[in-house]
């Protein structure tokens, strides 16, 4: 076991596909200088040891135009006829650059000709919420993608699960979008270093409980843990459960942790309407509702375009504080220390505090801001 | 160029009464250009196609059989009746599926050449197109990384001067051969695109720099579609001048080369007519075949969305959402 971030944990899993079969290539913007992070060794520069440009060369690592109609596009070609392509799309944002190819080629493919065609190939994109990117940065677009019968979607929240699903996206035969959040990057973990791979549709029991589910996605999960951690404090045992693909769901796993407790919350940085959110609460209130003790609760991303200025960001994303408020809401308890301040519960899309601006106002007074 | 003739005409009539669902669009008037294309290929190199396709996988030597049925919606059609007029593939010939997205299809075949690059197996790529997909963006994301990548592929632009009731020349600035040279590639019109002995040597030209590694070609191909833009569509304007029509009928590409191999005395007038008849009885097989296969069992409508079959299920698998499959039936 090594320790790795999600980042290097990505580049491990990278470079084991590449080294276990020829026809995976990496295809993306930036690739070759290893602007992202995982195409690269140890370090960042071309000369660091294990550098992908290096070892693979450019027939394997292509860096690519900024055109991602015909990136999307061509790695479904070049899967349909003998490669195993993993493309780096940078930002999840641009995926809507190539929603035709997506939607049209990519999921359609397979299923329209019948079962002639094997499109595996893995698109690759970080969610970049919370860094005051602004609007045309800050997507968290895989519910869209939920809704396109044919792709795969995978919300790996840790290293370890980083490395095992990409491995098996690898070896999928369909089109896999894996969604990587940029709030994960630096979080670490202990890894195997050697090859393993992950099964679809298993989740994660991060968490064991029995007063509360929280059912989290991708950066939610961490949060989900926080706030469970503040919750046992209080005497509050909570389960957390990650179902770290959402197509194919663990709908088992899912409907067993919510059933255990009765009451559910689900945490997902996704927007509200249609999200992965509500999939999950609907598949809940569908087949265990006899067990449901409280209304299941959703703490999401509202529906609106992310702003730029981190004190109007900031509130948005579910964060450990409205899931904690969530959980005691379903428990029908009022937190210990806000006695109605921040609004105890069931806030719906509201993420919960805001930094405080005071704070940042002095300092761009005094001129000590970045 | 008869085969593909013959099985429109009878897709055609199929359409009229009533034995074809949906739309179709004939490749009538045109198989010069698709034929004069595929012959360029070799047997195992790859084309994409888009919505006017049935002639492609005809021109690369595919069974007429399948393919009616597939017109149809039956099982022995070539996708099982899961893709229909629209989305006709037959992977045994290289053909990797058309497209209803005009223009879609371009980027399949740029990387099914990234694919011959990289496992360097020598293969050539082709995407059919037409002169209304000339103008959306991603040809020209295609031709210029296929430039960059020096990839085996060729851009042909069926250009058959109407994007459904739209003259070419009212939405597309300049000449559409031109514009290769913005991408450093050689790009051709030929402008007698009934003539299939033009076409083929404008491809293989084409075909030959691609396996030769010097990477993309663009050839826009001038030609004429003699029927509707799909059967069965009535519009209530005449978008096309009848003296244009007439002229143009008069350079039917199957009578030009009829006339072509006699006078060359490839062949006699008897054995001419001797090869259309064989063509019809191969027509009236594939119309047997169609007949004699069974529409699909409904069951299989959630097969093939995954290579593994579990994963389409959990919505199928909730009663309360579907009932029975006799439901869906
Ligand atoms: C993206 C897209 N836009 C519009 C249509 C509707 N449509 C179908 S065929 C067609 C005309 C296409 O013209 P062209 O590419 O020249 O091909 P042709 O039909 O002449 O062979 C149009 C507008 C479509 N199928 N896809």
């Amino acid at each position: 076991m090594t320790v790795m971030s999600y980042l290097g944990a990505i580049g491990a899993a990278q470079k084991e596909a590449m080294l276990a079969d020829d026809r995976v290539v990496i295809i993306g913007e930036d690739v070759e200088a290893n602007v992202y992070g995982t195409t690269g060794g140890a370090g960042k520069s071309r000369a660091s040891e294990g550098d992908f440009l290096q070892q693979f060369g450019r027939n394997r690592i292509r860096n690519t135009p900024i055109s991602e109609e015909v990136i999307v596009g061509a790695a479904v070609g070049a899967a349909m006829t003998g490669l195993r392509p993993i493309v780096d799309l940078s930002y999840s944002s641009f995926l809507y650059m190539a929603m035709d190819q997506f939607v049209n080629q990519a999921a359609k493919n397979r299923y329209m000709f019948g079962g002639q065609a094997s499109v595996p190939v893995v698109f690759r994109s970080a969610m970049f919420y919370g860094l005051s990117t602004g609007a045309h940065h800050s997507d968290r677009p895989y519910p869209m993608f939920m809704n396109v019968p044919g792709l795969k979607i995978v919300t790996p929240a840790y290293p370890s699960d980083a490395k095992g699903l990409l491995r098996t996206a690898v070896d999928s035969d369909d089109p896999v979008l894996i969604f990587e959040a940029c709030v994960l990057w630096g979080s670490k973990e202990e890894v195997d270093e050697n090859e393993y791979k992950i099964p679809f549709g298993v989740g994660r029991s991060v968490r064991t409980g029995t007063d509360a589910t929280v059912i989290a996605v991708s950066g939610a999960v961490p949060e989900a843990v926080a706030a469970a951690d503040t919750l046992a404090k209080e005497g509050i045992s909570v389960e957390v459960f990650d179902p770290r693909t959402l197509v194919p769901l663990d709908v088992e796993g899912i409907l067993t942790a919510a059933a255990k407790t009765g009451r559910v919350v689900v945490a997902d940085p996704a927007h509200r309407t249609c999200g992965a959110a509500a999939e999950i609460s609907a598949l809940v209130s569908e087949h265990v509702f006899d067990s449901l003790r409280a209304p299941v609760r959703r703490i999401t991303t509202p529906d609106i375009q992310i702003p730029f200025s981190p004190a109007l960001e900031k509130q948005l994303y579910p964060n450990r504080i409205a899931i904690a408020d969530a959980v005691r809401a379903s428990l029908g308890v009022i937190a210990p220390d806000a006695a109605g301040a921040n609004g105890a519960a069931g806030n719906g899309g509201r993420g919960g505090s805001v930094a405080t601006p005071g704070a940042d106002r002095e300092e761009l007074a005094t001129g000590s801001a970045r | 160029m008869l085969r593909i003739r013959r099985f429109d005409e009878r897709a055609s009539k199929m359409v009229k009464r009533g034995q074809i669902p949906g739309t179709v669009h004939t490749s009538i008037g045109q198989e010069a250009q698709v034929v004069g294309a595929c012959m360029a290929l070799g047997d195992s190199d790859y084309m994409s196609g888009n919505h006017r396709s049935h002639g492609h996988p005809i021109g690369k030597g595919a069974p007429l059989g399948p393919l009616m049925a597939e017109l149809v919606g039956k099982s022995g059609g070539v996708c099982g009746g899961k893709g229909g007029s629209l989305h006709l593939a037959d992977f045994a010939v290289g053909s990797l599926g058309e497209s209803g997205i005009v223009g879609s299809s371009i980027p399949i075949a740029v990387g099914a050449g990234l694919s011959s690059k990289v496992l360097d197996n020598g293969r050539v790529s082709l995407a059919f197109f037409g002169d209304g997909a000339a103008n959306q963006g991603c040809l020209y994301e295609g031709m210029n990384i296929s430039g960059v990548w020096k990839l085996p592929v060729i851009f042909l632009c069926e250009n058959n001067q109407y994007a459904l009731s739209t003259p070419a020349h009212t939405v597309t600035s300049g000449v559409i051969a031109d514009r290769a040279a913005g991408f450093g590639m050689p790009g051709v019109r030929v402008e007698n695109g009934q003539d299939v002995l033009a076409v083929f040597d404008a491809v293989a030209t084409a075909v030959q720099r691609a396996r030769a590694g010097e990477g993309p070609s663009l050839v826009e191909v001038v030609t004429y579609r003699f029927n509707e833009h799909s059967e069965g569509l009535k519009l209530g304007v005449d978008y096309r001048d009848t003296d244009e029509k007439a002229d143009w009928l008069a350079k039917d590409p199957i009578v030009l080369f009829r006339a072509v191999l006699i006078e060359r005395g490839v062949a006699t007038a008897e054995e001419m007519d001797a090869l259309e008849a064989d063509v019809l009885r191969e027509v009236d097989e594939a119309f047997a075949f169609t007949n004699d296969s069974p529409y699909p069992d409904p069951s299989v409508a959630f097969d093939d969305l995954y290579t593994d079959s579990k994963f389409a299920v959990h919505t199928w698998n909730d009663q309360s959402t579907f009932g029975t499959l006799e439901n869906v039936r």
